[in-house]
């Protein structure tokens, strides 16, 4: 492999990982807050087709970026809603919310399928995009892959370093103990699932608007959410974590067209299933590292414990419970 | 100064505050006394704007309060070190005594190191400020919230049942920077059942009793009166069995366990067939590990339990439960019955060995039996969750197995009538005279265990601190056993 | 008059206790939503109805489409009756259903000229149960063992199901000369399925949904096995107790449900398609769990549910040919459903619970 193509391919990884970097930090900000938005998968297609019609209709990118996340604010909301107000388990609406906001973006799309319709365009950040290698790879995008190095910096900097992020993730860790310190869980709740879906949206947005420009059926980012959440699991609800794994999955998809070349005999939705099986081995290493008996053991093994302690971090210790006084 | 007026606070039917007054003074420490469920924890829940009393004013400096959430008590000064620690153990020290306080965009992590550093100076506490909160031992956590109450400009520091599962070094500290506060003119509200510390540190006491006041008291204090104070007489009791002490049947050596606050430090007994025994102490202080342990609901560290001479360590539950071993817990709805299941379904649960196929006509029959014989209010179909508590009560007892050989009860008349009360222990003695049936129970009314039982063990800091036949002690000697402290009368 | 307006009154609140009721509003509302977006997006809501009526109900061999439709998915919702019971998601069974539907394709190519046909298909029927079965408990260990949520371990089987059946026809089971996403070789005729005449209906198929319904209607009402199941559910650390073994179990409840997922892919492979395609599951496993959450997990409402929606998913087959509308709208329809009547049962059941009593 020469400079040029270990080049592109690296550009490509970097494009590729953008929308699920948005999609896998968004679900964490709203898991920090305690709250399980299970509807990713249909959040982003029906994202996806909000902005490509509004965009298609108004000739607008923006228009069309700015409608989906609004849609996947909205969509995350009604999980929020009906787990406060409601008291109905958050997996279970948003799995059906999954299933219907799929169908949904499929029936409304329909009449705009396989359109031409705008995109967004690239473009190479000047001086920086002339450096030798990394300037192709880094900096010869187009403005949202900007915006995500942005998002993934000032996320995990609003998470671990200022006091918002802090009450974020008290009341994902401990509603009551936030509560008796005078912050409102479920107000806290309700932002940061808005907040959470609007990302979202903003991935299912760069599906139709770059990734893979256009709509139709199948639009092409089937599985993305899914696999987002697997990603937030598997990153142990660390934003710098989770973008490392964002990264790994699009050099796993990238890597699979070149697999594919390797070993014709293996169709590439193989190479896609990679990170699930990766996801259980990531959770039972989490339940395992967390095992009395395995830590006893494990006391004098330095190798063996520098591995378990680099999973053994847990979930928000109150996800997808509700909070009541 | 603050003034509790008048304050009511009812759950349901419950009435856990009922008329409650008192008056707490600048600079001084206040302790307010009583048994479990005596509504102390709520008073103070109140007083620090958890929850919202029902009725009843709070006054500070004359001046009428409305707390409708912690954080306008505390800007009123009130701050509460809560039973249960209220922080974030995934977190480090640093933020989680800064979650609440800084505000706005960035955190100024130095001032606030600053004021850290400075206020754990100035009580004598030493802390890592960048150590996670879940290493940190029970003590440590307490340390880390009073230094965080402090910073938050709190002027009545409301500490509830502070020194449970502290070491006696902690304790020590803790009442040193206690002490220190109050000559800044802080108020301290001490929450406690523990009369040797509510002594030696305390200038007045309050003394709860079924959500009422049932006296005050000022330095310096009267242990005998107080105890009176705190643990009612009731008339009339069910009386005592007298049998025979039969032989030595199940025995713990040296068994240790974790679990709760303080676990089960090398337990030594020896139980004997038609054994009644009552096992005093304070709420958590490791009678309801010791319960699960001996009826293999929780493993233990270390020791043995050995049933006729053969070692059961390690055996599962359904082993000891057909060993004849039966436990029942105190909170019937949240682990003794299965909310949503009808009467019947509870007798078909329980009906052993367990045929394939339901026999819902053996089992009406039989929940009509057990209705019967055990005047439960209902219907064979009625739901468990619309039972009231002794009726819940007097379902579990009608599963009880036919020949139990030892009967391990949390709490078995908590929230009982009188006559539901008495009829449960009728029940139950029934068990020791026909079956020989040892039976061991846990309860927080000492009148209750000196009525029925002929022997007691006192737990305090997961151990038995006190091993008597109820004829050889007297009430104020296990009052004094369960507070923590030897009384020699 | 007073007596009148009693009964009235225990009348009304029967008919709150009944779930049927709110099915029913549910459908009202979700039949009024639907025929706005349809009206907004310019398609006539009336001919859709129709067309729908019409494409799933009107002859008998569309009749045999929504049956062909309905075995499945009634198998796999029935088997999600016994892991709902002891509060178990299993989000697995598209993945339980392909396995089976590959331990099937996997018998019938071990044995393809079979002189006993009958024999060749009894075997696959078992092998494919215990496939998914066996897919299941994977996903049960994952909960019991090691501590990996159900949800997303089922989760992850499913697309690991979806990545072997994928390399499965790509690979050592393409046909020959061509590998393509239409799936392997058809299987030979004798060990298909036979179907009613005239219509698309597996009577074997039909007659074994009845079956498994019957009896998992005696097993969860009559057994200790549907006690237990429930018991646990209920309240875990109860069931310990009464001498119950929560994690034992659950594992039993992923083999049933497991099985019966499996079964279905069988039903799939033999009865429908003859031949195993990427996807055998028609996401009907998904599907299952709507059918589920809106028979309020109850066994009765489950085969009328099913049907309900077997019924929308044929007779929107038709209707990008003949009013240029998406098919998907019958998705849009099952899961707005669910959701209403979600959101009604939850509101009744708030606002029938007493609060927190006032004093007097």
């Amino acid at each position: 492999m020469n400079d040029f193509s270990a080049m592109m391919i690296l550009s490509s990884i970097i494009a590729a990982a953008c929308p699920i970097i948005f999609a896998a930090i968004g679900e964490t900000i709203t898991e920090k807050s305690g709250v399980i938005n299970l509807s990713l998968d249909g959040t982003i297609l029906l994202s996806a087709m909000t902005a490509f019609v509004i965009s298609y209709s108004t000739g607008s990118v923006f228009l069309g970026f700015f409608m989906a996340s609004l849609v996947g604010g909205f969509v995350a909301l009604i999980v929020v809603f009906f787990s406060i107000y409601l008291r109905v388990s958050q997996v279970a609406v948003g799995f059906v919310l999954t299933l219907t906001c799929r169908d949904l973006a499929y029936f409304i799309g329909n009449p705009y399928s396989r359109l031409l319709g705008p995109q967004v365009q690239p473009l190479p950040i000047p001086f920086l995009s002339d450096l030798p290698f990394i300037g192709t790879a880094f900096f010869s995008h187009n403005v949202v892959v900007y915006v995500c190095y942005i998002f993934f910096f000032f996320s995990w900097f609003y998470i671990e370093k200022t006091p918002m992020g802090h009450i974020l993730k008290a009341v994902g860790e401990h509603p009551h103990a936030a509560y008796s310190r005078g912050i409102h869980p479920h107000r806290i709740q309700l932002i940061y699932g808005f907040v959470g879906g609007v990302f979202v949206g903003i991935a299912g947005a760069s599906y139709s608007l770059f990734m893979k420009a256009g709509w139709g059926r199948p639009q092409g980012c089937e599985g993305i959410g899914w696999i987002a959440l697997a990603l937030v699991i598997f990153g142990g609800w660390n934003i710098s974590r989770v973008v490392i794994g964002c990264y790994l999955f699009s050099f796993l998809q990238v890597m699979g067209i070149f697999f594919q070349q390797w070993f014709p005999t293996f169709p590439s939705p193989v190479f896609q299933v990679a990170p699930f099986p990766l996801m259980i081995f990531s959770l039972v290493i989490i339940h395992v590292s967390q095992n009395d008996k395995i830590r006893e053991w494990s006391k004098d093994k330095n190798v063996i414990l520098f591995f378990l302690n680099r999973f053994s971090h847990s979930a928000p210790a109150h996800l997808g419970k509700r909070f009541h006084v | 100064m603050i003034e509790i007026i008048d304050i009511h606070k009812h759950y349901g039917h419950v009435k856990a505050n009922n008329g409650i007054s008192m008056t707490i003074k600048d600079g001084s420490i206040h302790a307010i006394l009583g048994e479990n469920g005596a509504g102390k924890s709520t008073l103070m829940k109140i007083l620090s704007g958890y929850i919202h009393q029902n009725s009843g004013l709070i006054k500070i400096n004359d001046q009428i309060v409305d707390f409708s959430s912690t954080s306008v008590a505390a800007t009123f000064g009130i701050g509460m070190l809560y039973q249960d620690p209220m922080d974030f153990p995934q977190l480090s020290v640093i933020d989680n005594f800064m979650i609440g306080q800084a505000k706005g965009i960035f955190i100024k992590k130095r001032t606030f190191l600053n004021r850290f550093y400075h206020l754990s100076q100035s009580l004598g506490f030493s802390l890592e400020p960048d150590c996670l909160v879940k290493t940190l031992t029970v003590g440590e956590r307490q340390q880390l919230e009073i230094l965080r109450l402090l910073s938050l400009g709190t002027q009545v520091l409301i500490l509830d049942e502070p020194t449970t599962g502290i070491s006696d070094l902690q304790k020590d500290t803790l009442f040193s920077a206690l002490t220190r506060l109050t000559r800044d003119g802080k108020s301290i509200v001490l929450v406690s059942h523990k009369l040797e510390d509510v002594e030696t540190l305390c200038d007045t006491i309050t003394v709860l009793r079924q959500g009422r006041v049932s006296g005050h008291m000022v330095k310096p204090f009267d242990t005998n009166k107080l105890l009176d104070l705190m643990f009612e007489t009731r008339s009339s009791p069910p009386g005592r069995l007298v049998t025979s002490q039969g032989p030595v049947f199940f025995s713990l050596n040296q068994v240790s366990a974790k679990g709760g606050r303080v676990g089960l430090k090398n337990l030594n007994l020896k139980i004997h067939q038609h054994d009644v025994i009552g096992l005093a102490g304070l709420e958590g202080s490791g009678q309801s590990v010791f319960l699960k342990v001996s009826s293999g609901l929780l493993p233990v560290q270390s020791g043995t339990i050995c049933l006729d001479n053969k070692n059961i360590v390690g055996k599962s539950h359904v082993y000891f439960q057909n060993s004849g071993i039966t436990y029942l817990p105190s909170s019937r709805l949240e682990e003794g019955l299965v909310p949503g299941l009808s009467i019947t379904q509870h007798v078909s649960l329980s009906a052993r060995p367990k045929p394939l196929i339901v026999n819902h006509k053996k089992a009406l029959i039989s929940s009509r039996d057990a209705i019967d014989t055990f005047h439960i209010k209902a219907r064979p179909d009625s739901y468990v969750e619309t039972l009231s508590g002794g009726n819940q009560q007097r379902l579990l007892l009608s599963l009880l197995p036919l020949k139990p050989r030892l009967l391990l009860l949390e709490n078995p008349t908590r929230g009982l009538d009188l006559s539901s009360a008495y009829f449960v222990w009728n029940h139950l003695q029934a068990f020791c005279k026909t079956d020989h049936t040892s039976i061991l129970f846990t309860s927080s009314e000492i009148d209750e265990i000196m009525m029925v039982s002929n022997r007691i063990l006192v737990f305090y800091d997961g151990k038995v601190v006190l091993d008597k036949k109820t004829a050889e002690t007297t009430i104020h000697e296990i009052g004094a056993a369960i507070a923590g402290k030897s009384v020699h009368l | 008059m007073k007596r009148r307006m009693e009964s009235y009154g225990k009348m009304v609140q029967l008919l709150f206790m009944n779930p049927v009721f709110f099915i029913g509003i549910s459908l009202l509302l979700v039949f009024i939503m639907t025929s706005m977006v349809l009206i907004l997006t310019g398609a006539p809501p009336f001919s859709v109805y129709k067309q729908i009526f019409l494409g799933s109900l009107s002859t008998g061999s569309k009749f045999g489409h929504v049956i062909k439709a309905w075995i499945p998915l009634t198998l796999c919702a029935i088997g999600l009756l016994y892991t709902f019971r002891i509060n178990l998601w299993n989000i697995g069974v598209e993945g339980q259903m392909i396995i089976g539907a590959v331990f099937c394709t996997f018998i019938i190519r071990l044995f393809p000229n079979s002189p006993y046909p009958i024999m060749i298909l009894f075997l696959a029927f078992f092998s494919s149960m215990m496939g998914g079965a066996l897919w299941a408990l994977l996903a049960g260990f994952l909960k019991t063992k090691g501590g990996v949520n159900e949800i997303f371990a089922g989760l992850g089987l499913n697309f690991v199901a979806q990545g072997l059946i994928l390399w499965l026809i790509f690979g050592p089971w393409k046909r020959p000369g061509v590998a393509s996403m239409s799936g392997t070789e058809i299987i030979p005729k004798g060990l298909w399925l036979s179907l009613i005449e005239r219509t698309a209906i597996p009577p074997a198929g039909l007659i074994l949904t009845f079956l498994a319904l019957f009896v998992t209607y005696l097993l969860l009402k009559y057994t200790k096995i549907g006690l237990g199941l429930k018991a646990i559910g209920l309240n875990p650390k109860a069931s310990l107790l009464f001498g119950l073994k929560p994690s034992l179990y659950m594992l039993l409840a992923m083999v049933f449900g497991g099985g019966l997922a499996g079964f279905a892919g069988c039903i799939q492979v033999t009865g429908v398609y003859h031949r195993l395609i990427p996807s055998i599951s028609s996401n009907y496993g998904y599907l299952a769990l709507l059918v589920v959450m809106l028979s309020n997990y109850d066994i009765r409402l489950v085969p009328i549910v099913s049907f309900f929606f077997s019924c929308l998913n044929v007779g929107s087959i038709q209707l990008p040919m003949v009013l240029h509308i998406d098919s998907s709208l019958s998705g849009v329809i099952q899961g707005s459903l669910v959701l209403t009547f979600l959101a009604l049962h939850a509101l009744h059941r708030r606002l029938s619970t007493p609060k927190e009593i006032q004093p007097s």
